[in-house]
């Protein structure tokens, strides 16, 4: 591990004075793979959401170094049954290029086919993405994420309900973003595939329980300790005293 | 003889020509308004956003009379003031947007039949309610062909925001996009042509040249350029077939217009390319892949 992508210092989200995510300070490795992991509701989604900045309220700092983050939503956050078509969705992916308003140059149409055909979705461009499966919804936004060319790319769920075909057509895509030297931050729930692909994790309960290499966080009294703390949360809490000290 | 009934009532009559040039700028600016109506599930809001106009309507006969700018002015005031309160009712608390629309719009209604009754007779809040394409006045055309203009104009220059807000809004904000502000135009616009399409068919009619047609054209096409040229001929041709009917049988204009835009839905639900009735039944056999 060189250099640090992203550096989180004291951060806590919360919607609606509940923290969803509780002083967590911690740093990302850049050019590395980072799976973050934790029970449901342990703030995982929260926190991708805060490093791109669309979180609604945040304390504490993100200090991250890269200009342009690729960002793979929940699928149930898109409206699947809109009426646009794969090659349209997946060139969306060059917003930052041709913006709101001008046209999409040669270039960029030239590389959504590309990108099309590098998920393996060749002659389905015209297809509208209703017709599509969850898993070939999946190849579309893992397509519009490699046109996106981001230094960090953000995943969240990248493998819910996807089948394994997939997830190894996907994960060689991943792969390949790491060769490129890219930060890649994905929210996983599989520990297995963490363990077997991920060099790097964050544990996280609210709180950080740890972060590092996989191997030592994913330890079994690690993941004990997540749940627990997922499940001894008070909703009716009473204001925190900040600045808290985790007891480790 | 054909030409008696299809060309002669325009042929002679001023108020007839008038009427169509009116119903085609509405036919072609509030249908593209209600495909994104439908497409953002905003279809019944629309309704809402339409009966709100009536109080701001009703304000501006009560100072200016039957005064066509003076009721359009108002109504879109209106118009606006409930897109935007019911926005921040919205987003201020945890009340869904649509049901801080019909709250906003059942105050809106009741507080524009009030206004209306304390000064005027029943005919005249018929005449808000229903609208009259056939009284329409030169004054009435240049508001509605600007009105189509400007929708169409606005709508083409916001129209890749909008899309990308509609179905995958956390897109646009990761872009730096603040996808509200299309939003805010976009109702700005639906506002607007509601304000036109008052005039020509009444506060409760006018949804319906908007939102028959696009829903109709939900049935035949696959993306939303597509929708809105299929929805633009569908609502124009309610117009003028409606039109003629209600002059040759002397029926009120604006229900029979939106009857006939409902044929067309009706048509399409039962015979459109895309998940129709004819479609989900008629399957002898499946494809190969």
């Amino acid at each position: 591990m060189s250099a640090t992508a992203l550096r989180l210092v004291d951060l806590t989200v919360s919607y609606d004075r509940h923290p969803a995510v509780h002083h967590v300070s911690a740093e990302i490795p850049a050019a590395e793979m980072t799976a973050i992991v934790g029970p449901n509701g342990a703030g995982k989604s929260t926190l991708l959401k805060a490093l791109l900045g669309l979180a609604p309220h945040i304390e504490g700092r993100i200090e991250c170094s890269a200009r342009r983050i690729a960002y793979l939503p929940q699928q149930a956050e898109i409206d699947r049954s809109f009426p646009i078509s794969v090659f349209d969705t997946v060139l969306l992916g060059r917003w930052s290029r041709f913006g709101g308003f001008a046209a999409a140059g040669h270039a960029d149409i030239h590389d959504a086919q590309h990108a099309i055909e590098a998920v393996g979705l060749a002659g389905f461009e015209r297809r509208p993405i209703d017709t599509l499966s969850v898993g070939q919804f999946q190849r579309v936004l893992f397509a519009r994420l490699l046109l996106q060319d981001a230094y960090l790319v953000l995943l969240d769920e990248p493998f819910a309900a996807i089948d394994s075909k997939t997830v190894a057509d996907l994960m060689a895509v991943i792969q390949r973003w790491r060769a490129e030297k890219r930060t890649v931050v994905a929210v996983l729930h599989d520990l297995d595939q963490v363990r077997r692909d991920f060099p790097n994790a964050l544990l996280l309960a609210r709180e950080l329980v740890d972060s590092g290499p996989t191997l030592r966080v994913l330890s079994a009294e690690n993941l004990l300790r997540a749940r627990a703390m997922a499940e001894a949360w008070d909703e009716h809490a009473d204001a925190c005293k900040v600045p808290m000290q985790l007891s480790a | 003889m054909l030409y008696e009934y299809l060309f002669q009532p325009f042929v002679e009559f001023g108020f007839m020509r008038r009427a169509l040039v009116a119903s085609l700028a509405l036919a072609v600016g509030g249908s593209s308004i209600g495909v994104f109506l439908i497409l953002r599930r905003m279809s019944l809001m629309g309704d809402a956003l339409a009966h709100a106009l009536l109080p701001g309507a009703a304000m501006g006969f009560l100072l200016g009379g039957l005064s066509l700018p003076a009721m359009s002015l108002g109504g879109f005031l209106a118009g606006i003031a409930t897109a935007l309160v019911s926005g921040i009712i919205a987003r201020f608390s945890n009340m869904r947007e649509d049901a801080s629309f019909a709250a906003a719009y059942l105050t809106a209604m009741a507080l524009g039949v009030l206004i209306v009754s304390l000064r005027g007779s029943a005919v005249d809040l018929m005449n808000i309610l229903f609208g009259a394409i056939l009284a329409v006045d030169d004054t009435a055309l240049f508001l509605v062909v600007s009105t189509a203009t400007l929708t169409l104009v606005g709508l083409a220059a916001i129209y890749r925001p909008l899309v990308v807000e509609c179905f995958n809004p956390g897109f646009l904000a990761a872009m730096g996009v603040r996808g509200s502000v299309y939003h805010y135009l976009f109702l700005g616009l639906a506002v607007l042509n509601m304000v036109a399409g008052f005039q020509a068919l009444g506060t409760l009619m006018a949804l319906g040249i908007v939102l028959l047609p696009a829903v109709a054209a939900s049935f035949w096409a696959r993306e939303v350029w597509s929708m809105t040229l299929i929805a633009a001929p569908m609502a124009f041709a309610s117009a003028a077939v409606g039109l003629l009917v209600s002059f040759h049988v002397g029926l009120p204009s604006g229900p029979v217009i939106v009857l006939f835009a409902s044929l067309f839905f009706l048509g399409s639900l039962l015979l459109g390319s895309r998940s129709s009735v004819r479609t989900r039944l008629s399957r002898p056999v499946h494809l190969r892949g």
